[in-house]
């Protein structure tokens, strides 16, 4: 047979077999990484989520640190002084103005620190009470959230893993509030809370919270954490399919234990999100109930009250009403595309 | 002239981490009435082939390379206008997965109608009988009142079959059947093929059959391909595949495979782990978990050589082999004008 | 129709009435725990309008007597006493006629929501990371995160205050217009990115690339294949859209003025008018039951797929 000819380049001396060394310069291993690392890349990544919570993060240090060196109190009404007729030149200041005796006090040397945001109907400085209502609205949708967790873990772990009747029992309760109209329950329980709760804390650490207040975290807890405690039970009996809980039942382990040691952790990722994004709709319930006086008590500011008591003079200052909604909105958006990043970010079952 | 000629196809998908070159440049012929296989594993390129046959490939994929004829007319390039003539009337494909490839919204009676009509000039009523005449066809009892059902209410091996029936109500000349067997029971699985075998004697389409069951291979096929990593290894009858393999790949495929006469022994699986598609290196792709690789599979892409009648490989140790009992001489001075052949 | 069908819808009925008797119960023991009772909490009532409560509810006899002369009366005659603030009127007329102006604003809000949201969702997601799709994404983020009441009081500053487009005032025609807008801001933006990513996500499913393997043309796979599937989502929002409304015309009511039931509700949360607050309560509650219960029958008539639990 005669011999075919190919035609191309080739060393003769090629056909020697390749050693490992020269297979391994072509098989480039990716570096394995942890769930929780390649999660925070991310994150890290995504640009909208790191600007949010920057912004929130300048937020919340603003109201924990602002009232510390600001010359003016929430409750302060300037012109007041006991006994004295009430001086009103310190009323209704515009940004940055200011008021007749002000600008005396200036005119003999005293330093007299600028009211940004002007003042109020009451003399008192707009801008410190903006800084405090922000304060009261993040302070109350955090620890909200934090109830509406710590209820929802409890009620949801206990129904996924005892299951059965105990299950079935829990379930149906949540089933019902779940279907209850929940802000029309929230506005009922507030308003009552209202009248019945003054009397009964007056002399309990409570009483500085105000009633109000106090309502409102038992008005969350008793209706807000049904839908985490059925996703925490949903997380809980997929997981009670998995090995190692066979695998820990079989080495005697008592269910306390298994519960906290091999579920929960597994449902962190989960659960934190739903947190996150429990937090905003937490600031906005309150502020909601605020804007309609079921909020905390005067003369504690809140964004929502602030809102609410700007709109009678709104022709002629608009920007009492402008500047709490704006932050208000800031804060609920930020949070929420926190949360959205978060997700994105760390939800195993969205692949983008 | 052949019905389909496919000639150095490439299709990349360009994402986030860069292109991923899922087929790099494969050619191949498909005869009226002949039933091809390709056989590959996850991620060698097999279905993206058929997709990019039928351009309907995700967005980020583009076909970026090489040619397909179909009955003489160029499908690269061609644009949408003429594809959708194509598609379900002269080509049709079936998928892997039966439940979810049918809308769980609409009766299976008008999703069978929906293609008659659109691709046959049927009015509903012609449309309805033919619809049950496919059913009947296909295996399907109780016809009239199965049109009527939603997916949900078959089961896997019925939905499959719907799906056939579907896919050559219009009488096309290529079935494209991409893992049609892969999520059903091994008992449904005979059925199905059986059905499959019976239908393309009946009928006369060409059937390319994409799987990554050599069983299947053997059971259904009269020309196999052979690919990995986007590239075909070895092509050729399937007698010769399975029993003259002539690819380092194939042989690899073929002696992982237990067999009755094997019971006790040791599994042989290929060791390593399928290349990054991202990051193809010049030679062989499977070099890196061949036992038999050289220095020159390493560096080079061996080219396309005959080892039988209608059978070709593309692997260096048959260049080597020819080289050294001299019915193979290297023509150093054609090199670099024309691409690699004999 | 299905046996299934009929007794799922059956069992949803049931729990509907459940849930509402729950409201009315739980609204009923809620308000008695002010002190002095909810008919007789305030000292400044009328001789007549006490006698009148006295002789209604029988308020010598034990608790739950009253609460079960309260609840007939509201299952069998609608009649949820008379109002302790509004002389002379009882709350079910009060509720109704609020409800005149009330229901048409929250409608024309809901019908406005649905219609923008789904043709907006839709090109969003067909036009998938363009320009267009990245704009609306944008806007409806911004919007979703404003409750309506901020939103709301933006609008009446910003247009009625100081562009004086439109009167602050709502209870003339073009009056409506801001409130409208108002309440139907947030659905729309839910409803758009709810939309959105549901048809993004059947884009992306198998029966999609049959559809156009079977050589279905771009619109046909769009009008036909892809939206029937992409609405189910969206129609199980409509419940939930519906109590969204509701509460958020309870601050739209107070800001513009609109003379309807939401304003009487809060009103009468800040007068203390409890049978008022009670019988708006109840009402609104039964409202939002009845909502989710149509909205979860329509989504089962929809989607033959879903489990019938």
């Amino acid at each position: 047979m005669k011999p075919r000819k190919l035609s191309l380049h080739i060393d003769v001396d090629a056909f020697i077999p390749a050693t490992d060394q020269d297979k391994a310069y072509l098989v480039k291993m990716r570096s394995s990484s942890t769930f929780f690392k390649d999660g925070m890349k991310r994150l890290l990544k995504n640009k909208v989520a790191l600007v949010s919570i920057i912004v929130i993060l300048v937020v919340v240090l603003g109201c924990i640190f602002i009232p510390m060196f600001w010359p003016y109190k929430y409750d302060q009404m300037l012109g007041v002084t006991a006994g004295a007729a009430v001086d009103s030149s310190y009323a209704n200041l515009a940004p940055f103005q200011y008021g007749a005796t002000e600008k005396a006090l200036i005119e003999q040397g005293t330093k007299v620190f600028p009211h940004i945001f002007g003042t109020d109907a009451a003399g008192r400085d707009y801008f410190i009470r903006v800084v405090y209502g922000t304060r009261i609205s993040l302070g109350v949708g955090f620890f909200a959230s934090l109830i509406v967790l710590v209820l929802g873990m409890l009620v949801g772990s206990i129904a996924g893993y005892c299951g059965g009747k105990v299950d079935m029992v829990l379930m149906r309760i949540v089933d019902v509030i779940y279907s209850l109209p929940d802000t029309l329950m929230i506005i009922l329980l507030a308003s009552v809370l209202k009248q019945t709760l003054g009397a009964a804390i007056e002399k309990t650490i409570f009483a500085k919270m105000g009633s109000n207040m106090l309502s409102l975290f038992i008005v969350f807890g008793a209706l807000y954490w049904v839908s985490m405690a059925r996703l925490i039970r949903g997380q809980i009996l997929s997981l009670k399919e998995q090995e190692y809980v066979l695998s820990a039942q079989a080495s005697g382990a008592k269910a306390g234990w298994i519960i906290r040691k091999h579920m929960l952790p597994n449902c962190i990722s989960v659960i934190i999100i739903s947190t996150a994004l429990q937090i905003p709709s937490a600031i906005f319930t309150e502020s909601y109930l605020s804007f309609l006086g079921l909020g905390v008590n005067a003369p504690m500011p809140s964004l929502g009250s602030l809102a609410s008591d700007a709109l009678n003079g709104i022709s002629s200052y608009t920007y009492r009403l402008v500047i709490p909604a704006l932050i208000i909105s800031i804060i609920v958006l930020s949070l929420n595309l926190f949360g959205d990043g978060l997700r994105d970010a760390f939800d195993p079952k969205l692949n983008a | 002239m052949s019905l389909l000629e496919v000639r150095d196809l490439r299709t990349s998908f360009f994402t986030d981490a860069g292109e991923v070159k899922a087929v790099n440049g494969i050619s191949f012929d498909l005869d009226r009435g002949q039933v091809l296989g390709i056989v590959g594993e996850s991620g060698s390129g097999k279905s993206v082939t058929a997709y990019s046959i039928m351009q309907i490939l995700a967005d980020t994929g583009r076909i970026v390379g090489g040619s397909i004829k179909f009955d003489g007319q160029e499908l690269v390039g061609a644009g949408e206008k003429v594809m959708k003539t194509i598609r379900g009337a002269r080509i049709s494909i079936i998928f892997q997965d039966p439940m979810t490839s049918l809308n769980p919204v609409y009766t299976i009676g008008h999703q069978l109608i929906e293609a008659i009509m659109l691709h046959t000039g049927r009015d509903k009523k012609q449309a309805w009988d033919k619809a049950v005449e496919m059913l009947r066809l296909v295996g399907v009892n109780d016809q009239q009142r199965r049109m009527k059902q939603y997916p949900y209410e078959f089961s896997g091996g019925m939905r499959q079959r719907v799906m056939i029936a579907m896919a050559l109500a219009c009488e096309p000349d290529i079935l494209i059947a991409d893992e049609p067997t892969t999520a059903l029971d091994v008992t449904i699985q005979a059925q199905i093929l059986e059905l499959m075998k019976s239908l393309q004697q009946k009928m006369g389409m060409a059937i390319i059959m994409i799987t990554h069951d050599l069983g299947v291979i053997a059971q259904m096929c009269d020309e196999t391909i052979v690919m990995y990593a986007g590239q075909i290894c070895e092509k050729g009858r399937t007698d010769d595949i399975f029993y003259n393999p002539a690819h380092e790949y194939n042989k690899g495929l073929l002696h992982s495979i237990p067999t009755v006469h094997s019971a006790g022994q040791r599994l042989k699986p290929i060791a390593g782990t399928p290349i990054d598609l991202l990051d193809l290196p010049q030679g062989c792709p499977f070099a890196p978990r061949c036992e038999r690789a050289m220095k020159v599979c390493i560096s080079q892409h061996a080219p396309e050589l005959t080892v039988g009648d209608g059978h070709t490989a593309s692997c260096w140790v048959n260049v080597e082999a020819g080289l050294k009992d001299g019915s193979i001489v290297i023509d150093d001075q054609a090199a670099g004008k024309e691409p690699a052949h004999e | 129709m299905n046996p299934k069908t009929v007794s799922y819808i059956l069992k949803r009925i049931l729990m509907a009435i459940f849930t509402i008797w729950v409201v009315i119960t739980v609204t009923f023991f809620i308000m008695h725990a002010v002190p002095g009772g909810p008919f007789l909490g305030e000292k400044a009532i009328s001789e007549s309008a006490q006698r009148a409560l006295e002789a209604k509810y029988g308020l010598d006899k034990p608790l739950f007597e009253q609460y079960l002369t309260y609840l007939s009366d509201i299952v069998l005659h609608f009649d949820f006493g008379p109002s302790l603030k509004q002389r002379g009127r009882e709350v079910i007329d009060i509720i109704t006629d609020g409800m005149k102006t009330s229901v048409k604003l929250g409608l024309i809000a809901a019908v406005i929501a649905l219609i923008c949201g789904t043709v907006l969702g839709s090109v969003a997601a067909i036009r998938r990371n363009k320009t267009i799709d990245k704009v609306i994404m944008v806007i409806t983020t911004a919007f979703v995160s404003m409750p309506s009441f901020i939103m709301g009081t933006l609008l009446l500053a910003f247009f009625a205050v100081k562009l004086h487009l439109f009167p602050a005032n709502g209870s003339t025609a073009s009056g409506m217009v801001l409130p409208v807008v108002t309440l139907s801001l947030y659905p729309m933006a839910y409803i758009t990115r709810l939309t959105r990513s549901s048809m993004l996500d059947v884009l992306g499913q198998d029966y999609i690339r049959t559809a156009k393997a079977k050589g279905v043309s771009g619109w046909a796979i769009i009008f036909k294949h892809a939206l029937k599937n992409s609405l189910i989502p969206v129609i199980t929002y409509c419940g939930p859209m519906i109590a969204g409304i509701v509460t958020g015309s309870l601050v739209v009511e107070q800001i513009f003025a609109v003379p309807g039931i939401g304003r009487a509700f809060v009103n009468s949360i800040t007068n203390r008018d409890y049978p008022l607050i009670m019988g708006t309560t109840i009402v609104l509650a039964i409202l939002i039951v009845v909502m989710n219960l149509v909205s979860d029958i329509m989504y089962k008539v929809v989607d033959p797929r879903i489990s019938f639990d």
